[in-house]
């Protein structure tokens, strides 16, 4: 298990913003009448989107008086799954894969990078407060080792080199483009392919 | 090799696009009335003759499972829920359908709620995919636009709502049980089975949960017939998997290849070979993290099925296959693996949740050559102490790699770790409470 706790400042309100409620409503229709506290994982993602990527205390509470249901429930919920931050993180949030299939492929460089470019600690904000990283277990991407996630996209094929450059782009505020950086297309074997040859970029 | 045409995912590398046009052209869509209308029971019995097994992990055959669901549709609705919380260290087939082949799950899911009667169809994807998620949403959308989704679905006179549920990051929702909890708005801790979920399931209802492969193989099954499939492969272990080759090897990839192909096969022709020569390769993890891992010298025979890995004392799991090679330390691999299961376990039953940390630590130690000699024998111990006393099978997840490595590469721990303790004499451990059962092999 890991161990996480909410943020020491917290603020006051949260509520949601007309999009948000929107968002929110057209959620709990996708779950038959009385089982609304289903909805509760995907109004804490609205929550974290609309909160700059993390979820405070007021916003459970929030949450769980919008579905009916108690608080602890959804605090229960939010502490319980590690993709809910409960303090805040950069509007950049990294993402570094190091589990074993990206282990062997060199996923501690990616960390090399991440420390030179954002912050010596994992979950500790960049200089101009806009990124922070972390490592985290497997992300489902194995043979696009080693790789990394920012915010939604997956950045695949990495070495140092890469992971600097993706890096700086995001501290200038722009977005590359994300994908494998292999040279390949999505999970083909690059320059190796000896399936479906007829089909290739057909 | 497996021949082109009979490949189920045609658009695996997407060359052809995933939208519904380039996807009827490949097949999809067509005459699913034709298929409904053979009933349900040809419908089940077709896909017990093909000897479809399970592509989540466990391999439990799939027409027997559906044929669980109750003939009647009672006070009760059914529902079907597909499960794509893909988080097996080493697997990521299920997000290539997702993103290049939604067609054929969406197609998979009407039939097989066909079959079970199932007017909900909820799919789970884990969090992460988000991006994958999106565009399966939109491939629903598109087949809503279409009419094959909703009211009178495909013309079949069946109706199908399908809604998508995403994960927030957490290994165990990929149990069945656990993700019903996860669907229901609750931590994700697996339950108690007896019942099984084929009777009380989502919501208290019967529910029979697939995974995104199995699901996705189905039209294709119907339309070429069971037969077709089960030509493919050997008895019991049938048709095509995709295998992801991941790891220390030149071309990792993933691809769709007919079961009980060699392993060698699969890595020398399909990944480009191992990293520095097929004699700089160490050990293979065949089937995600969870499988024991397989030394080198075995991995030269050996072929890839439920059965042949079962009698290697390892399994096919979801066949994403790691690839470690010699430049590697095996047991910081290992010991990495040890961390992922501590930092995923739910913390429900006692013995999973302090006994995956225990052999993670010990690992770690062991890792740097800091752990005393019969610290070895009390991992084997701690391994035997988890597995099969939790409530599901993330026990045995955990503690079969660490068995593995024991069995396996118990002479490089040992080489690595000289530490005496200072009590010498032959040891009645109170603590080791299951003496009798600790296996002398391990």
């Amino acid at each position: 298990m890991s161990l996480r706790r909410p943020a020491k400042n917290q603020p006051e309100n949260f509520e949601f913003n007309p999009s948000s409620l929107e968002a929110a409503k057209s959620i709990v229709a996708k779950y038959p009448e009385g089982k609304q506290q289903s909805a509760v994982m995907a109004l804490l993602y609205i929550a974290q989107k609309q909160n700059d990527n993390w979820i405070p205390l007021a916003a459970m509470k929030y949450i769980a008086k919008f579905l009916n249901m108690p608080y602890i429930k959804v605090y229960e919920v939010a502490t319980f799954y590690s993709m809910y931050n409960l303090s805040p993180v950069g509007k950049y949030f990294v993402q570094v894969c190091t589990t074993t299939p990206c282990m062997i492929r060199g996923a501690n460089k990616l960390v090399e990078a991440c420390k030179e470019k954002i912050s010596e600690n994992e979950s500790v904000l960049s200089n101009d407060k806009s990124c922070s990283w972390m490592e985290v277990e497997c992300l489902g991407a194995c043979v696009n080792a080693p790789m990394m996630q920012i915010n939604d996209d997956y950045y695949e094929d990495l070495d140092k080199e890469k992971t600097l450059k993706i890096l700086d782009k995001i501290l200038n505020g722009e977005k590359p483009t994300p994908g494998s950086y292999r040279g390949r297309i999505n999970n083909e074997p690059k320059n190796n392919r000896k399936t479906l040859m007829d089909l290739k970029n057909a | 090799m497996l021949k082109d045409q009979d490949r189920i995912f045609q658009n695996l590398y997407n060359d052809l696009g995933p939208d519904l046009t380039s996807s009827q052209k490949r097949g999809d869509w067509v005459n699913t009335k034709e298929i409904t209308d053979k009933g349900r029971d040809w419908i089940i019995n077709e896909i017990k003759d093909s000897q479809l097994r399970g592509r989540g992990g466990a391999g439990f055959p799939t027409g027997l499972k559906w044929s669980f669901a109750p003939k009647e549709v009672g006070s009760r609705p059914h529902y079907l829920v597909i499960n794509g919380d893909e988080s097996e260290p080493g697997t990521c087939k299920d997000r290539d359908i997702l993103r290049f082949e939604p067609h054929k799950l969406i197609e998979g899911c009407l039939i097989a709620s066909y079959a079970i009667q199932a007017h909900v169809c909820y799919i789970y994807i884990r969090g992460e995919y988000f991006v994958d998620g999106q565009k399966l949403q939109a491939a629903i959308d598109e087949a809503y636009e279409k009419k094959l989704l909703g009211k009178n679905a495909a013309g079949t006179g069946w109706d199908l709502d399908i809604y998508i549920h995403y994960g927030a990051g957490a290994y165990i929702c990929g149990e069945e049980t656990a993700l019903l909890e996860s669907i229901e708005g609750k931590k994700g801790q697996p339950r108690l089975k007896p019942p099984f979920p084929a009777l009380i399931g989502l919501y208290g209802c019967p529910t029979i949960i697939n995974n995104v492969e199995t699901i996705a193989v189905v039209p294709t099954i119907l339309r070429r017939g069971g037969k077709w499939f089960a030509s493919l492969g050997r008895e019991k272990n049938t048709g095509t998997k995709i295998f992801c080759i991941s790891g220390n090897v030149n071309n990792p990839c993933n691809v769709e290849e007919e079961m009980n192909i060699p392993l060698k096969e699969l890595i020398e022709v399909h990944a480009g070979g191992v990293i520095g020569g097929w004699d700089n390769l160490q050990a293979v993890i065949p089937g995600g993290s969870s499988m024991p891992l397989i030394p080198k010298d075995k991995c030269e025979t050996l072929t890839m099925d439920f059965d042949s890995l079962m009698a290697e004392k390892s399994g096919l799991g979801t066949a994403g296959v790691v690839v470690i090679n010699k430049d590697q330390d095996i047991i910081k691999c290992m010991a990495r693996i040890a961390r992922f299961y501590k930092h995923e376990s739910c913390g429900q039953c006692t013995p999973c949740r302090e006994g995956s940390g225990w052999m993670w630590r010990m690992l770690e130690r062991m890792a740097k050559g800091e752990a005393s000699k019969d610290e070895i024998e009390m991992l084997g111990d701690v391994t035997k102490q988890i597995e099969g006393h939790t409530i599901c099978a993330f026990g045995e997840g955990s503690s079969w790699p660490v068995q593995g490595l024991l069995r396996h590469f118990k002479d490089e721990i040992k080489k690595r770790n000289k530490f005496d303790p200072i009590v010498k004499e032959n040891k009645n451990i109170p603590y080791l409470v299951d003496q009798h059962l600790l296996d002398k092999n391990a």
